[in-house]
């Protein structure tokens, strides 16, 4: 495995290059159902943390998430901010409370709550929550690294049959239907970057 | 403490820039300057949307040891203000409520009640009353 500062910058640099090779795709999924930005924020938010990425590469793990979370609620904006910068707090401050890491999937359960809490989403509302619920389900059951890839693609797009219930794209009713969700989309982009910088890493 | 900021604080959060401004120059012209007011719109780089981090500054600006009621239009704006609320830290966040009513009409109505120095529940009720 590699040291706590190169896999913090790893992870830093392939997220912010699966966002940015994707952000147009994201505009455009978005342009569909939403305000068209999710690509352009999400970019905003990646650089952000980029240009924090030698401080953020010092902290022990739990905190470098925690504070990347930070910085995403405070530069991606819209609902994406406070959504995915949720996610990385609680997961940040879940796993300085573990004692080993066998317990993980336990605290990334309840930083999927606290996302599902903060947009008051539930399962099938076509949100990043119908990404990150398999994607847990698979690490509940040690899924592979390339597995989980997988299924957090598989999951985002059938978000495509889904009616949006949350956020901007609710307005639509079932006009949302035979869309991706941007959101679930960008959720399985990163999850896939991450997945692949893991397994090179482990295998390296 | 200075008689300003012994009346409820007002925040105004819309993810147009104008519609913001807007609002709370309305409010301005209503009730004078014995409200805390403030407002927050668009995103990071000034287009539309909302940002934590505008709001965050919105509600210090506007912050009074009273409370502050928010007034949001869009999802995006409530959720961010929520954020923001959060990252005020306690005991401060617990003064701090977004109201369920629409911006312009329930602005106005807060300000008008808390300019008279209703307390911050008083304030919120009666922006709520807005809503059917």
């Amino acid at each position: 495995m590699p040291s706590n500062a190169a896999l913090i910058g790893g992870l830093i640099d392939v997220c912010r290059e699966a966002i940015a090779a994707n952000a147009d795709h994201l505009s455009e999924l978005d342009r569909a159902i939403g305000d068209g930005d999710h690509g352009t924020n999400m970019r905003r938010g990646c650089e952000a943390v980029y240009a924090e990425r030698s401080r953020l590469a010092g902290l022990p793990l739990p905190k470098a998430v925690e504070e990347i979370g930070l910085t995403l609620v405070m530069s991606v904006g819209g609902a994406a901010g406070p959504l995915y910068g949720t996610l990385l707090i609680e997961i940040g401050r879940q796993m300085a409370g573990l004692s080993e890491q066998a317990e993980f999937p336990r605290a990334f359960e309840r930083a999927i709550g606290a996302v599902a809490r903060r947009g008051r989403a539930q399962a099938g509302d076509k949100t990043l929550l119908d990404v990150l619920y398999p994607v847990h389900a698979e690490v509940v059951r040690r899924a592979g690294l390339a597995g989980i890839a997988e299924e957090a693609e598989r999951a985002a797009s059938l978000t495509f049959g889904m009616k949006a219930m949350r956020g901007r794209a609710s307005f639509l009713g079932d006009r949302s239907i035979g869309h991706i969700d941007p959101g679930a989309k960008s959720c399985a982009l990163l999850t896939a970057a991450i997945c692949r910088f893991l397994e090179e890493q482990c295998l390296a | 403490m200075t008689p300003k900021s012994a009346n409820v604080g007002v925040v105004i959060v819309s993810h147009s820039p104008l519609v913001a401004q807007g609002a709370a120059d309305m409010v301005r012209q209503m009730v004078g300057d014995c409200v805390p007011l403030a407002w927050s719109g668009g995103n990071a780089e000034g287009g539309l949307g909302t940002h934590a981090a505008g709001i965050l500054a919105a509600i210090e600006e506007a912050w009074s040891d009273a409370g502050v009621a928010v007034f949001v239009d869009l999802g995006g704006a409530e959720t961010n203000s929520e954020m923001a609320i959060e990252m005020l830290g306690e005991p401060r966040s617990g003064r701090v409520i977004i109201c369920d009513a629409p911006l312009v009409e329930g602005a106005v109505m807060a300000a008008a009640e808390a300019s008279g120095g209703a307390a911050l529940a008083r304030v919120v009720a009666t922006a709520e009353e807005l809503s059917p």
